[in-house]
């Protein structure tokens, strides 16, 4: 071969790269900026588009900066969107990329956190510490002791000759998640009608409201403690998306593989329902979403379902905080777009998965 | 090269074994076949050889890297024909790893090793039967395995297929040196490939030896329960062994006799 023909088939190549694989994170991407603008300049305070580029180049060193926007657009951007921002999107991020592992841990698409009673049982954890004044803290914990025993009961209810069924485990879920529900309303039925009752009743709907520094960091921490190693083994999720014994056949380690990626996926729940309450319905449907963009491979599937994740958040939360004067509880919201969207989906996979 | 010494298997709980004390060799390149009626552990016998079923008495030894071909393929994921040869390669890769480009080259030529590249980029789901049999071949070999193991290849496939499948074991066992270990419900299957077979009559009842001596009218007559035929049929030189089960007879009866 000619190097001629060797150079042009090498541009050829690029090529293909740009037009195809490449173009599609490169629009989540861009979606997620853009998602990003319009949550930090829409709400109640509208802040132009211009303050706004302003008000960015100024934290990367770039134009005017402070001295180039009113002082009141500076602060409620930098000390109310941006932290809210941040944990919308890091929610966003880290409930579609559980959400997309756990759909290929137990092979199949209509699985999500909610289902399988982390959820549920990370409620329970958070309203306890509510109920009796422990502290964020301990909100924090006790979301993931709840979240993580609530999953090991469901996966060992559902096992059966070392192996969990899917059907079985829906089930155990919604075993699972009907009894923290109860523990739940008991602990809302104890509380203090003046103080623990509305913040564990507030707290449970969802929300980016009371977002500030402190639970950025928070939830940051939990997205890389938990969210890289399962960003990072999402080749092992696609070999265990074939089955067990395939898997096994195959040289992976399979339950060492399954619990570490359900205890990442537990961690990364309990975070976002210790910072934001129960936002459901994100985990189940953003990847779907994703996945009819990207197709099946866990490796292109995970990256995009955490930016699209993120995406999606931000503009339910925009929409959450700019709807009516009062903010909707996002927990609401995404019940109320997740939930259709999930039955279509469900029509059009009819029995697919099940077994 | 595989080595099984007193292999028994029984499952929990239950009263009788589902095979019991079974030995054989299969020397490097050879290619074994297992036959028996439904439920005499074919399936089970070839899981311990991959070292899926913990065996309940015996040893095996196997040398060399194993690769295993299951009869059933299922994944609600619509994956292409690349990916899940790539997957192949899982045991190279590591938990937290991604397949490099030595992985991806391999599976390119186990894809090409099986002419399968054409339809590389179509996904799994949409595949005919025949297709996605060579699909996990190709995932197995990529693994680059020294013995594989598959479980009825041929079964579920129409003719052409069976004998695709059949001639590119042979293939890969004549070319890569390939030791193979496949069961099947068809005689004439064996005889065609296997070097050795395999009968497994229930508990520690079994024969072992050269495919021609195991694969005769009377020894598969017993084994199944039903009068068994040889036929032979020869075409432009070339003779073919095949063995035809007399299905018209009353087998229901034969059925009561062996009870």
């Amino acid at each position: 071969m000619t190097a001629a023909a060797t150079a042009s088939l090498r541009a050829g190549a690029g090529r293909r790269l740009l037009a195809g694989p490449a173009t599609v994170p490169v629009a989540l991407v861009a979606l997620l900026l853009l998602a990003a603008a319009i949550g930090l300049g829409a709400g109640r305070y509208a802040i132009g588009l211009g303050d706004l580029v302003t008000i960015i180049g100024g934290w990367i060193g770039i134009g005017p900066g402070h001295a180039g926007v009113a002082e009141t657009d500076w602060r409620v951007v930098e000390l109310v969107r941006l932290p809210r921002l941040a944990v919308g999107m890091l929610t966003g991020a880290g409930l579609a990329l559980s959400g997309a592992a756990l759909q290929g841990v137990f092979r199949n698409p209509l699985v999500g956190p909610q289902l399988i009673g982390v959820s549920s049982g990370a409620a329970f954890g958070g309203a306890l510490a509510i109920l009796l004044v422990l502290g964020t803290a301990a909100l924090i914990g006790l979301a993931f002791a709840f979240g993580l025993l609530a999953m090991l009961v469901v996966y060992l209810i559902s096992r059966q000759d070392g192996r969990s069924s899917v059907l079985m485990l829906v089930l155990a879920g919604v075993v699972i998640s009907a009894f923290f529900s109860a523990l739940v309303s008991l602990a809302i039925y104890l509380a203090d009608p003046t103080d623990t009752l509305p913040a564990i009743v507030f707290w449970l709907m969802g929300s980016f409201a009371t977002a500030n520094l402190d639970k950025v960091w928070i939830i940051l921490a939990a997205m890389l403690v938990f969210g890289l190693p399962l960003l990072a083994m999402r080749f092992s999720i696609n070999v265990l998306s074939l089955g067990d014994e395939e898997a096994e056949a195959l040289g992976v380690r399979v339950e060492r593989t399954r619990w570490i990626a359900l205890i990442a996926v537990t961690g990364i729940t309990a975070a976002s329902v210790a910072i934001a309450g129960i936002v459901g319905w994100v985990g189940l449907v953003v990847p779907h979403l994703a996945r009819m963009l990207v197709g099946p491979d866990h490796r292109a599937l995970l990256p995009a379902s955490a930016l699209l994740g993120a995406s999606y958040m931000i503009a339910v939360d925009t929409v959450a905080r700019t709807l009516t004067p009062a903010e909707i509880p996002l927990g609401i919201l995404t019940a109320i777009i997740g939930a259709p969207i999930f039955a279509i989906l469900l029509r059009r996979s009819r029995n697919k998965g099940w077994n | 090269m595989i080595r099984v010494e007193e292999l028994s298997f029984r499952y929990p709980r239950a009263v009788a074994p589902v095979f019991e004390r079974h030995g054989f060799t299969v020397p490097p390149g050879g290619i074994f076949a297992i036959l028996g009626p439904n439920g005499r552990g074919k399936t089970t016998l070839l899981k311990c050889l991959a070292g899926l079923v913990k065996p309940t008495g015996g040893r095996i030894a196997v040398e060399g890297a194993m690769g295993y071909v299951p009869q059933h393929f299922a994944t609600p994921f619509a994956y292409s024909v690349r990916d899940i040869v790539v997957m192949g390669r899982a045991r190279h890769v590591g938990l937290f790893g991604a397949p490099t480009r030595t992985d991806r080259d391999i599976a390119q030529r186990a894809l090409a090793e099986l002419g399968i590249e054409r339809f590389a980029e179509r996904p799994i789901t949409g595949l005919s039967g025949g297709e996605r049999q060579m699909v996990m071949i190709a995932r197995a070999l990529a693994s680059e395995p020294e013995v594989m193991v598959l479980d009825e290849p041929t079964s579920s496939l129409d003719f052409r297929n069976q004998a695709i499948v059949l001639a590119t074991l042979r293939r890969l066992r004549d070319r890569r040196g390939l030791t193979i270990v496949m069961t099947t419900h068809d005689p004439q299957h064996a005889l065609e490939v296997a070097d050795q077979a395999l009968l497994m009559r229930g508990g520690a009842d079994y024969d072992v030896g050269q495919a021609a001596a195991m694969l005769t009218e009377e020894r598969l007559s017993a084994l199944y329960g039903l009068p068994i035929q040889a036929a032979t049929v020869t075409r432009s030189g070339r003779r073919t062994q095949t063995m035809v089960p007399l299905l018209g007879g009353d087998v229901m009866a034969t059925a009561r006799s062996v009870a």
